[in-house]
């Protein structure tokens, strides 16, 4: 019922954002200034709108557009003269690979770190991994990206500074788009690890004899991931904003560059079919970690 | 009115003098904290004096200084470098400062308001104004700021008012949901439902004896959020749809210099610098607050003492 309920108020939110985002932007100007040459007649522009359907009154376009969407039509892109929703679904994997590794390396290093660090609060370790994590949470991704390119493409030349290829291709993004959540993820582990650790459960673990290793990763780690996937949700929706980044800086052909781009372009179609499949994917993310929750707290099971 | 200040003042003049000797000594307990801390207010002196200092030397053309490196021989002023223009890196970065935190403060400020408000409704009233307030916020949360952001701002067009409340917007859910949560169960204790019974207006019962519960909360994730502000800010500004020239904060420094980065590094080095530290310490004092406010945890700044 819960899971119904969600998913139906997703689907609202969604239907939602698609009428802001029509209207929206239509408000952002003519398109025909931008696809037609600067000395284009007036006659000429006129004709644009009548093909394309931009002179109609804008309920009218609105109309066609929601009946369009029933029948999976999700219009053509204006400056490639092809399928929006094609060009979108092509951009979206590059996305998807690039975001859910950083993701998958952030969520492992902050386990690890936030444990370790849990283990003695207020020790070295602790106040070094603090640091570190404090640190990844509180720089600009585009700056870093800067920097990175500079030391490691531009002055040392071992990594190449922008595109998509080989694994050397892929070191820089992952590591830009993986130091926030890494930081704030590590933040979440270590402080209800922190929790965990000084429950009674633990005392008998200890009590009966079991190594510190197995008390920390298996007894304590699996009561303390509840807050950090109630977070990792929210962070996903953020990766994109860091993706949009890395992927201008870096060149790489994804959702969030394929965006900005029809943003400056007034691709209206494009603007619509990727932020439908960005609305989709952070849908599916959302389900599956109602997953993980179920999985992981028995008391959730139940009710 | 005057009077009641005073008198306030006065009452309190002992315990609270006793009350910022603590403050001091447990800042001064966590040295990553007094480090972020003097930042801070080394910050807060640029904001205010900045512009008077060096104001001049971050504005006009100066060609002689074009990219210039870091250096000692031209002064003080060129001790980090010039930038494209020929002005003083460090005076344009002192003088960004007051554009960067007055946007970051003004969106702070908007969405604490505004989510605190729309949240005490939600949760007191509760019913459909509160299903609709909250699936609002859902629509809001379900998708990346950035972008929103991105379309808003270029359909309004990029102005620091524009900015602002863009931020706002995005950063207002997070209060929102916080202040229904505290709302909700502080509703439920025995004073508020003596303060309803007694005939207080819901105006009263809320002003009155919900937000001082509600307050310290936010004040929290308002330091740490307002870290989050800034960078965006600065991401915003770095992707063109911020500020734009004459203005300039860390974040559009940061851009302009990323046409120089093989040339001139430290165009854009500082400014992410500043901004990085900023931020840093921000959060450092964030968590060093949350310590000193959980009484669990408190003992570790207070001399060590711990008994278990």
């Amino acid at each position: 019922m819960r899971f119904f309920k969600r998913s139906l108020f997703t689907l609202l939110s969604m239907a939602g954002l698609l009428l802001l985002v029509f209207f929206l932007s239509r408000m952002t100007g003519d398109p025909s200034y931008l696809f037609l040459p600067l000395d284009a007649s007036p006659a000429d522009r006129e004709a644009f709108s009548r093909l394309h359907g931009f002179d109609d009154p804008i309920y009218l376009q609105f109309g066609r557009y929601v009946v369009d969407l029933l029948h999976l039509d999700f219009g053509r892109s204006l400056s490639q003269q092809r399928s929006a929703m094609d060009i979108a679904l092509e951009a979206f994997p590059h996305t998807l690979k690039l975001a859910s590794t950083a993701l998958a390396i952030a969520f492992a290093g902050a386990i690890l770190c936030g444990s370790l660090a849990a283990r003695k609060p207020g020790g070295v370790v602790d106040r070094l991994i603090s640091v570190f994590s404090l640190t990844g949470a509180s720089t600009p991704d585009f700056w870093v990206a800067i920097i990175l390119v500079l030391i490691f493409a531009v002055s040392l030349g071992w990594l190449p500074t922008s595109g998509v290829g080989g694994p050397a291709y892929w070191v820089l993004p992952l590591f830009v788009l993986a130091l926030r959540p890494f930081g704030l993820l590590g933040q979440v582990v270590r402080g209800s690890m922190i929790g965990a650790l000084s429950s009674p459960y633990v005392k008998t673990a200890y009590a009966k004899g079991a190594s510190q290793t197995k008390i920390v990763f298996v007894h304590a780690l699996r009561n303390s991931m509840l807050p950090v996937i109630t977070v990792a949700g929210d962070l996903a929706a953020n990766l994109l904003n860091g993706a949009v980044i890395v992927e201008t800086v870096f060149g790489w052909p994804g959702i969030g560059r394929l965006m900005i781009d029809a943003i400056m372009q007034r691709d209206f179609a494009v603007i619509q079919a990727s932020i439908l499949v960005t609305a989709c994917a952070i849908l599916i993310l959302n389900i599956l970690l109602d997953i993980a929750y179920v999985v992981l707290d028995p008391r959730v099971r139940h009710a | 009115m005057t009077y009641l200040v005073e008198s306030t003042k006065t009452m309190n003049s002992g315990p609270r003098r006793s009350r910022l000797g603590t403050v001091l000594s447990l800042l001064w307990a966590d040295k990553f904290a007094t480090f972020a801390a003097l930042f801070l207010l080394l910050l807060m002196i640029a904001c205010l004096v900045g512009p008077l200092l060096v104001g001049d030397a971050a504005g006009g053309i100066n060609f002689a200084g074009r990219n210039a490196p870091p250096q000692l021989e031209k002064g003080f002023l060129y001790i980090l470098g010039g930038d494209n223009l020929g002005r003083s890196l460090l005076a344009r970065i002192v003088v960004g400062a007051q554009t960067t935190m007055g946007v970051a403060v003004a969106a702070v400020v908007t969405s604490v308001v505004t989510g605190a408000l729309l949240g005490l409704v939600a949760g007191y009233r509760g019913g459909l104004v509160s299903d609709v307030i909250m699936r609002l916020t859902d629509m809001i949360m379900s998708f990346p700021s950035l972008l929103t952001a991105l379309v808003v701002l270029y359909v309004l067009g990029p102005s620091v008012a524009n900015l602002v409340i863009v931020l706002a917007i995005t950063r207002i859910p997070v209060y929102l949901r916080t202040t229904r949560a505290e709302v909700m169960e502080a509703r439920s204790r025995v004073f508020v439902t003596a303060a309803i019974a007694m005939g207080a207006s819901p105006a009263r019962v809320l002003f009155r004896h919900i937000v001082p519960i509600v307050l310290p909360t936010l004040l929290t994730i308002a330091a740490v959020d307002f870290a989050a502000v800034i960078i965006t800010e600065s991401g915003l500004s770095f992707l063109g749809l911020g500020i734009q020239a004459p203005d300039f904060t860390w974040g559009s420094m940061v851009a302009t210099g990323r046409n120089y980065i093989a040339s001139a590094w430290w165009l854009s080095f500082w400014p992410g610098l500043a901004i990085t530290l900023t931020a840093l310490s921000l959060n450092i004092l964030a968590s060093w607050l949350r310590i000193v406010t959980d009484p669990q945890q408190r003992w570790r700044l207070e001399g060590g003492r711990k008994d278990d």
